[in-house]
């Protein structure tokens, strides 16, 4: 199967969170995803949902790094948000008609199992940072996310001295562990 | 404390901000600690949930950023189904569950009507009887109302001809002649004028050879009509003479017109005369008139073969029959008088029919 250079780029920039990557693969792919869902039982709305969520598995297959594309991103699009539709049919009780397809598919189960589990774990790691509350939410936001260092988050955020700082961000990291391991177990 | 400490050195181990002394003695304390290493281990496992956590929201946002620039540059659009799309969709989702519907309904239709069939009672059989009951009913109306029929024709046509007949006054005061055959056989007489009244009356002559007869009205209702208007002609008439008769071929009086044919009867008999008229049983006895209103003959006998060949008793026979009468019976009715003359002559024939048809009764003998 040919593997088009573009594809590569778009893929590595997809990696990096490059908005013209996004943007590009939106241009090419959005009009079929949505015309495969309007034409099965799916809204204008449903379409935008899936083709987010299919880019999000490509997004986790590009920062995975052992991600080797076997076809077209295009036909790789398709089967994911053919699959995930499928799924979300099968929720809704919807077991009317069998999913038309298209155009051609590729296996996309393993993806969309890894998928499943990290959006479960970004689902509860949401959950915990929302129930953490502020300002421990954006202490630890500031400090892991935004990588910013001890000095720059006491001045942000008022406190005294880095120390006080350190102390209160321990307090909700622990916190937040404890929030967090207790769910996901509890999850999975 | 020592904890905050512990995890501060762990962070900042894992973001690479210490220094290279700090950093081999932070590796010698893992290694020979293994509870602050197992601390490190799940530190980062944690803090790689949490970094993919980041990226992944950083994406998000990317998209959505991404997604509404998009569409308020109508690089891509929210679609519609066209109509026709729509219903084929309709059609392909729902098929199945319509050919279930369908098929229950059509099941059910089949049950229904063959319990509808199964425990209805049987209306035709029903209905067949009675339209028999009515058929019968109908039949045996018919039955009853033939035999009403019969009985009306029986009646009549038994007291007319056996004894049915006309007569007419020759005299006012209730004297009135007919055929003998009229009265022959019976026990008793009555007359009815054409007002329908009733007279018992009584054969005082009665000649058979000639066929005639007098009655008188017996009754104490008859009053005398006075003078009649027509008179008994004497002399005989000429052939081709235009005549008319009344006379009670059924319950009312008829008229027939017709002229005199021939001055002899049947068989060339000289007694009486031949009309041609239209004549029916029960006109016996009736006068034949001419134009002139005066009484002719007696209308008596009919050639059963001959069509309209009717005979009349000649009218001077009745002055004969009187007089052989008043010489019979020794002089108890010498007060018949009979006139020749009409007083009806100068009147057309309607006027005529007028004031002779109170003169003329049915005669009915029991």
């Amino acid at each position: 199967m040919k593997i088009d250079t573009t594809d590569e780029q778009l893929l590595a920039g997809l990696a990096r969170n490059e908005k013209k990557a996004i943007e590009a693969l939106y241009k090419d792919n959005f009009g079929m995803v949505q015309a495969f869902i309007l034409n099965n039982n799916g809204s204008s709305d449903d379409a935008r949902d899936i083709f987010q969520e299919a880019m999000i598995v490509l997004y986790e297959k590009a920062t995975s790094g052992s991600f080797e594309l076997t076809a077209q991103i295009k036909t790789y699009i398709y089967s994911v948000s053919r699959r995930l539709w499928l799924k979300r049919l099968q929720q809704m009780q919807r077991f009317g008609a069998p999913v038309e397809s298209l155009a051609e598919t590729v296996q996309v189960e393993e993806e969309l199992e890894v998928h499943e589990k990290r959006n479960e774990a970004f689902i509860t790691m949401e959950k915990a940072l929302a129930h953490l509350g502020e300002p421990c939410k954006s202490l630890l936001e500031a400090y892991y996310l935004q990588k910013k260092n001890m000095l720059e988050i006491s001045t942000q955020f008022g406190y005294t001295n880095a120390d006080n700082a350190k102390n209160q961000k321990y307090k909700c990291l622990t916190r937040l562990k404890k929030m967090f391991f207790t769910q996901y177990k509890s999850g999975s | 404390m020592d904890e905050v400490v512990l995890q501060d050195a762990v962070d900042r181990y894992l973001r690479m901000e210490m220094t290279q002394q700090e950093r081999i003695m932070f590796e010698e304390l893992r290694r020979s600690n293994p509870d602050v290493d197992q601390l490190v281990v799940a530190h980062s496992f944690f803090l790689q949930e949490m970094e993919r956590y980041g990226q992944l929201k950083e994406f998000k946002s990317s998209l959505n950023e991404v997604e509404s620039k998009l569409f308020e540059e109508g690089a891509i659009k929210p679609e519609r189904l066209s109509a026709g799309g729509l219903v084929v969709n309709m059609w392909k989702r729902y098929k199945r569950t319509i050919a279930v519907a369908a098929c229950i309904g059509g099941i059910t239709a089949v049950f229904i009507s063959a319990l509808m069939q199964s425990i209805s009672p049987k209306p035709d059989a029903k209905l067949l009887e009675l339209g028999r009951k009515v058929e019968r009913l109908e039949h045996s109306q018919n039955v009853t109302s033939q035999q009403l029929h019969e009985v009306t024709n029986k009646i009549d046509p038994k007291a007319e001809l056996k004894s049915g007949g006309t007569s007419f006054l020759i005299d006012g005061k209730g004297i009135l002649v007919t055929n003998a055959h009229v009265v022959k056989d019976v026990s008793s007489v009555y007359v009815q004028n054409m007002k329908g009244d009733n007279f018992r009356a009584r054969i005082i002559y009665e000649n058979n050879e000639q066929d005639i007869a007098f009655l008188k009205i017996d009754d104490s209702d008859f009053r005398s009509v006075g003078p009649l208007p027509y008179g008994i002609k004497k002399a005989g008439s000429d052939l081709g003479e235009d005549i008319f008769i009344l006379g009670y071929p059924r319950n009312d009086i008829v008229c027939g017109l017709g002229y005199l044919s021939s001055i002899t009867g049947y068989n060339g008999d000289t007694l009486s005369c031949q009309i041609t008229v239209s004549a029916n049983p029960g006109n016996s006895g009736g006068p034949v008139l001419n134009e002139k209103g005066e009484v002719i003959g007696i209308l008596s006998t009919k050639q059963a073969q001959a069509d309209g060949a009717v005979f009349a008793l000649k009218s001077k026979y009745i002055y004969t029959a009187l007089d052989s009468m008043k010489r019979d019976t020794a002089g108890i009715y010498p007060n018949i008088r009979v006139s020749s003359v009409s007083t009806i002559g100068k009147l057309d024939r309607v006027q005529q029919i007028k004031k002779i048809e109170d003169c003329v009764y049915m005669v009915k003998g029991y």
